[in-house]
């Protein structure tokens, strides 16, 4: 029996013509959700796209899944206490945070620290940068499939943070920077180990270099993808690599040199096209700027005390006291005695309207808080309820150069021992807030590379 | 089981609950829910420097469905809870947690609006490794008693 | 006792006494504590001077770079709330920080997305954690936390820790 065209329904005779079948197709663009946890998405965050096919229409990105309340905590807890609240911001490179948070408080203070903890504070924020790029770098590769440059990432920061271990005691949450300096010297021999490790990892980096610069399949995911131009970059307020790849050459470490910056001599490497490897190339080439800022800081760093004797032009009123009575005079002759009803316990009351600056501000060092009682005192007036540290009324902005772009604290203080507010200016909030931007009409496929190139911490995100 | 010493015959004998604990002590497929600042800690333990991959844990799973023990690795918000619930309830039978880190096991110092004290209030935990972040080794001393856990208990088949 | 400043006060551009110089009936107060120079504002005047700082040769602040806000209810200001806005240009190299009074009865301020996109996720989070609304945002939702949460919590009067019932999974 012979088959009639109707007997098959796909025979081309029973089909609609091109025409029909056009007329009644539909077309909707297709909502995707990616996130909050996601195996490509380092970090929790919430992408929302509208796809055209395999294109992204429009993007809609939700934050708030690390909101640890920071700023809330900061307001509750003394000038010292929010130390180590800061290292769990951008927990890749906490050293910075450590030390942008300190530098903003003794800006506040008006006091400068000395030049050998400025000089430790330059090279710990180094290593620290070093680290945060390793971990971006390696952890956007190995989304795109390349596992091999991740696990020769993290050996490399294995050896920083070994390094980082020997001088603060902790591998990740550090909270080594003080008010006034950091917590303690280098270790004897330090020098060595690190140039030593600087030479393992720039091994390691020149490897992962090999593997991955010219290799077709990275480039081709990486180039002229998640482009943004250099108007709308400084429109949405990003900075750090991420802008500097679209060529404008803002570093705050150039801008506005804080610390010792000005006296090394290091180049902010610059892309043009502000495309996903453009960032690639800036991150990696940052590495090298700074572990040239650390041998040169090597060479020049002095010897002397890391934390700030505040004692030096103005002496507290009771330490005048406490000279006196042992007779040595000599010393405190010309010195201004400073008022001070918050530490003198009986007095207190007498001056309950009085408000003076406390120009104690750091804490002693810990041989002293263990093995005298004096140092246990000092550093019980230091970090007890009502009795901490406490920096005139004011407000006061410090930008420095995070990982990822400018990290600023903006503190409030109102004479008290806790801050009034403490506000930071997360570097990678702007970036994220300009994701949907970024991923117009890239395909889907490209949110992976571009996003990891964002380098989106959680914490520094969410606070 | 010893089988260095049983095994000499060229046989051994068991029991059948204490040789499906073996074998799945040894396969852990992980799941990581990494969220902050331990996941650092997390990549350090999983990569070649300590290797998780020595004790039988080293394929982590990205689907919770594939993955049998749950590693909440860092702070968990009030924003992310629910997600934590729905991921835990997706895995398949037999599942254990892991508790990373000490916000994940008391909330640690964030005693504030945002963070749930402790994942023990919104899901079961099996080990909790304090620490704020633990140690690589710490991590691997908790996959050990985890481990231990997982031999010791009755075998659902 | 006059706080020691780490800054070349003869280096410094001032732009705050500029402003001032060009908005007198404006301006509130300016000072520049620390080398921070800074503006307060009526809130009248809070777009005039953003569009004033963002054309003027002088100034041309390019970049909004922080956007966030103070409650003084435990300082006793009057009216209670401040918003700050740090300023830079990356033609000139200086930075500005402007402030605003704001009313707690009217906690509205006009937006600075037009001039700036950085302002939409900045000014998201304020409303989020201090209810202060901007006039004319393209999309004011909480940006934090999450919908069912009641209250803003960088207030006060908000206890820091008053946790909300947790929310249950979606579907």
């Amino acid at each position: 029996m012979a088959l009639t065209p109707a007997d098959n329904p796909l025979h081309p005779a029973t089909l609609p013509d091109q025409e029909t079948v056009i007329k009644r197709t539909r077309t909707e663009s297709m909502l995707l959700n990616v996130g909050p946890q996601h195996p490509a998405m380092h970090g929790i965050v919430r992408i929302i796209t509208e796809l055209d096919g395999e294109e992204v229409v429009n993007a809609d990105v939700e934050i708030g899944y690390l909101h640890r309340a920071f700023e809330k905590m900061a307001e509750q807890s003394g000038y010292l206490q929010v130390i180590p609240y800061t290292d769990r911001l951008n927990y890749v490179s906490p050293l910075i945070n450590n030390i942008g948070y300190c530098l903003a408080v003794e800006k506040l203070f008006g006091l400068e620290t000395t030049e050998r903890a400025k000089y430790i504070r330059v090279i710990m924020s180094e290593i620290s940068r070093v680290t945060d790029h390793l971990t971006c770098v390696g952890a956007s590769a190995m989304e795109l499939g390349a596992f091999t440059a991740f696990l020769y990432f993290i050996k490399a920061r294995e050896y920083l943070y070994e390094l980082i271990e020997s001088v603060t005691g902790a591998r990740l949450t550090i909270s080594y920077s003080r008010v006034g300096g950091v917590k303690g010297d280098l270790p004897p021999g330090f020098r060595e180990s690190c140039l030593g490790a600087i030479e393992k990892t720039r091994k390691e980096i020149k490897e992962v270099d090999a593997l991955l610069t010219k290799n077709r399949i990275f480039v081709d995911r990486l180039k002229n993808v998640g482009r943004i131009s250099k108007e709308d970059a400084l429109a949405y307020a990003i900075t750090g690599p991420f802008l500097r790849s679209t060529g404008v050459d803002y570093d705050v470490r150039r801008a506005n040199p804080y610390l010792v910056y000005d006296r090394f001599d290091f180049e902010i490497p610059v892309g043009e096209h502000g495309d996903n490897f453009d960032r690639y190339l800036c991150r990696m080439e940052e590495m090298e700027q700074s572990f040239r800022i650390i041998e040169q800081a090597f060479e020049q760093i002095p010897e002397g005390p890391v934390l700030l004797d505040t004692d030096g032009t103005v002496m507290p009123g009771e330490t005048m006291v406490d000279e006196a009575k042992m007779g040595r005079i000599e010393n405190i002759r010309n010195v201004e005695a400073v008022i001070d009803p918050t530490l003198d316990g009986t007095t207190k009351v007498q001056y309950r309207n009085v408000e003076t600056v406390n120009k104690r501000a750091s804490l002693p060092p810990k041989e002293d808080t263990y093995g005298n009682i004096e140092g246990l005192m000092n550093h019980f007036k230091m970090v007890m309820m009502g009795h901490g540290i406490r920096p005139p009324k004011g407000e006061a902005y410090f930008p420095v150069e995070g990982a990822n772009g400018e990290l600023g604290f903006y503190i409030v203080s109102d004479g008290t021992d806790k801050p009034y507010r403490v506000r930071v200016r997360p570097p990678c909030f702007t970036i994220v807030a300009a994701l949907p931007l970024i991923l117009k009409g890239d395909s889907l496929a490209d949110v992976v590379p571009t996003f990891g190139s964002v380098n989106m911490i959680g914490g520094e995100l969410d606070r | 089981m010893e089988m260095t010493e049983k095994a000499t015959g060229g046989y051994l004998t068991s029991r059948l609950n204490d040789m499906i604990g073996w074998a799945r002590k040894y396969s852990i497929f992980q799941y990581p829910f990494v969220t902050a600042c331990c996941g650092m800690e997390y990549m350090s333990t999983a990569c070649s420097h300590y290797d998780v991959d020595r004790f039988g844990a080293g394929l982590p799973r990205f689907s919770p469905r594939q993955s049998d023990v749950l590693f909440v690795v860092g702070t968990i918000s009030h924003k992310m809870a629910p997600v934590l619930k729905q991921i835990y309830d997706q895995m398949a039978d037999p599942k254990w947690v892991v508790a990373f880190g000490v916000c994940t096991c008391t909330g640690g110092f964030y005693d504030n609006y945002a963070t749930v004290q402790g994942i023990d209030t919104v899901i079961p935990v099996d080990v909790y490794i304090p620490g704020c972040p633990p140690r690589p080794e710490n991590v691997l001393d908790g996959l050990i008693k985890l481990q231990e856990k997982i031999q010791g208990q009755k075998q659902e088949v | 006792m006059p706080v020691p400043c780490l800054f070349d006060q003869n280096k410094m551009p001032n732009l705050h006494e500029q402003l001032k110089a060009k908005l007198p009936e404006g301006v509130l107060e300016i000072h520049a504590q620390h080398g921070d120079e800074t503006v307060v504002l009526r809130r009248a005047n809070w777009i005039d001077a953003a569009l004033f700082i963002r054309e003027d040769p002088a100034f041309r602040m390019n970049v909004l770079m922080d956007l966030t806000a103070v409650d003084g209810r435990d300082l006793k200001w009057k009216p209670r709330f401040e918003v700050v806005a740090h300023f830079y240009s990356t033609e000139h190299n200086h930075r500005l920080r402007l402030k605003t009074p704001v009313d707690e009865k009217d906690a509205v301020v006009p937006t600075l997305t037009n001039l700036w996109p950085s302002a939409n996720w900045f000014e998201r989070e304020v409303w989020d954690m201090f209810g202060i609304r901007f006039d004319g945002h393209p999309d004011l939702r909480r940006l934090l936390m999450y919908t069912e949460f009641k209250g803003h919590p960088l207030r006060k009067d908000y206890l820091w820790n008053k946790r909300q019932p947790l929310i249950g999974p979606k579907n």
